[in-house]
């Protein structure tokens, strides 16, 4: 009995392994494929039988593909959109999110909720409007309708996401702040808001991850080929040449790069965030 | 003032200083949008000229509109991924919560996936799904079945887009393994000590302490569903003959290839009634099966 029980569980581990080791091969196989076929001397992508890794390897590919197009322009965009994003999301929702958690004045339960109510709404219901407006302000193919709106609080999620972190700085924080005179700015500022620096990086990370591959805002608002970021450009590539797979599986690999890096670096903080999402939505 | 002292009115004054930018940014990119995309709706209007008024014109030509229903039904076929997803997430989630050596390697690799989004994403596919030399035929081809055209085929198309969005079960995966690391072993243990099988283990402790996670998941993924663009625009381009026409694609064309700006925006209000019914209905099924601790 107790034998063929621990059989059993043997057996079951077994399986488990088995299973796990399928998936994870599975869900790697693509990034797999991707730097493979990045590696490959242009045309040998399409032999059979595959040649998994290439002899020798061309990281020739990867500058080719660089230059092939300006990306180093794109690149610059990139980054100063996403930067800017960040800075806007994260300085506004930090205010909002203390506001909500940290003072009571009438109307703030409803007002949160209407907060979490726009989580529903979905982007493309507005872009119409939002078109219309930037391209009235003169706004259009510059990188203004990507940014301000981040300065708004416009993600609920990031909103809810610093209130749950500044619910939970006890209380007698602002109480012994406010007896040694600091203003309500200065317990935000000063007290809470280094405290709560591990949810800060997580929201830097999330927004990074957004703003870094968002495909359609930058679709809409931007028309020049020198306004492009890399996600458009990666698209124009697609178009220009004839799909040359191996220089285009290079080009998305370093356009990747950056958030898997990112992943590995903040990993303990991005699980943490995804974690309290599930934990405490 | 009677009754309410400085501080009440301090905190008000404060109060709403802290959330005036969210305010802000609500009255004008949220509501004034919405608003903004209703009174576009009522009209005819392709940008340059003046917009012409024609009352709900734009609605009654979705009832007509062959393409309308054609993209309602491909993302709601779509929608068949979110189910996929929420089982084959728990069921990852429930192989790693054991006691497993590598549990953070396998965490990472599943998880690393949902950290890849967008036009490099959807390029890469593009190549997995070739259907001559991309992977998955090759590999078929290995053991002798000749793959379809996946993207190139009306009936294959759609299902590629859904096992691309699996690749993704990682994320859901996550949020399931935090709240399954949440539940108390004593509520094992006690069930062990009363004979539980691990299926009643499973039936009576796992699914509804994690019912919570469940409907967050649930959620989100109909919503995200509905919001598909990029994958369609870069891929297929709605086809073919209209076998991805996505929602979202749909109302992009309109807006900004044919400039039909009032019935882009009649489809975005509809998008959004319709997101906002399906989760309603949710929420409200939402209390026979989610179960809250302590409420």
């Amino acid at each position: 009995m107790w034998q063929s029980r621990r059989r059993q569980a043997i057996m079951l581990k077994a399986v488990t392994y088995l299973i796990l080791l399928i998936g994870a091969l599975g869900v790697m196989l693509p990034f797999f494929w991707m730097i493979s076929t990045s590696l490959k001397r242009p045309g040998t992508e399409f032999t059979f039988p595959i040649e998994w890794i290439p002899v020798p390897p061309r990281f020739g590919n990867y500058t080719n593909a660089w230059t092939i197009l300006p990306f180093n322009q794109w690149l610059f965009n990139t980054v100063r959109i996403t930067g800017l994003s960040i800075v806007g999301h994260i300085v506004s929702c930090a205010i909002v999110g203390f506001g909500f958690a940290r003072i009571r004045f009438p109307g703030r339960d409803a007002i949160f909720l209407l907060v979490l109510a726009t989580m529903m709404l979905p982007y493309p219901s507005i872009i119409v409007p939002l078109f219309i407006l930037f391209k009235e302000l003169g706004w259009i193919n510059t990188i203004l309708p990507l940014i301000v709106p981040t300065f708004f609080a416009t993600s609920a999620f990031y909103i809810f996401l610093l209130r749950q972190f500044f619910m939970t700085l006890p209380l007698e924080l602002d109480d012994a702040a406010r007896v040694d005179g600091c203003s309500t700015f200065g317990i935000f500022y000063r007290i809470c808001v280094p405290l709560i620096k591990p949810a800060l990086g997580i929201i830097l990370v999330f927004s990074f991850m957004h703003h870094w591959n968002d495909f359609l805002g930058p679709l809409i608002f931007l028309s020049d080929l020198d306004q492009y970021t890399l996600a458009l450009g990666l698209r124009f590539f697609q178009g220009q040449h004839r799909v040359e797979w191996t220089l285009l599986m290079a080009a998305s690999l370093i356009i990747l790069s950056p958030c898997i890096i990112l992943f590995f670096i903040a990993q303990k903080n991005y699980i943490q965030g995804i974690v309290i999402t599930g934990v405490k939505g | 003032m009677l009754g309410k002292s400085k501080l009440y009115w301090k905190n008000v004054f404060e109060g709403y200083a802290f959330i005036s930018l969210w305010i802000v940014g609500f009255v004008v990119f949220t509501a004034g949008a919405l608003l903004g995309s209703f009174s576009i709706s009522l009209t005819k209007w392709n940008i340059v000229g003046t917009p012409e008024f024609i009352g709900i014109g734009n609605y009654q030509k979705m009832i007509e509109d062959e393409f309308f229903w054609k993209s309602l039904k491909v993302t709601l076929i779509f929608l068949l991924n979110v189910p996929l997803n929420l089982a084959l997430g728990l069921f990852l989630a429930m192989l790693l919560n054991q006691k497993i050596r590598l549990i953070g390697l396998f965490r990472t690799l599943f998880y690393l996936p949902s950290v890849t989004a967008g036009v490099a994403v959807s390029l890469l596919w593009l190549w997995i799904f070739n259907p001559r030399f991309g992977v998955i035929n090759v590999l078929l081809k290995y053991i002798g079945i000749k793959g379809p055209a996946w993207l190139g085929s009306e009936t294959w198309a759609l299902p590629a887009l859904i096992v691309m969005s699996v690749w993704g079960v990682g994320g859901g995966m996550l949020i399931y393994l935090g709240a399954l690391q949440g539940i108390p072993t004593a509520f094992y243990e006690a069930a062990t000590l009363d004979g539980a099988s691990a299926f009643q283990k499973f039936r009576r402790i796992t699914v509804p302490m994690i019912t919570p996670v469940l409907l967050l998941n649930l959620i989100m993924g109909v919503i995200g569903s509905f919001q598909v663009f990029t994958q369609a625009f870069i891929m297929t381009k709605g086809g073919p003959n209209y076998a991805t026409l996505f929602y979202v694609l749909y109302l992009y064309q309109n807006a900004f290839q044919w400039f039909n700006m009032g019935y882009a925006s009649a489809l975005a209000w509809v998008l959004f009634l319709v997101i906002l019914a399906f989760t309603f209905l949710i929420l409200r099924t939402s209390s026979s099966w989610v179960y809250y601790e302590g409420g």
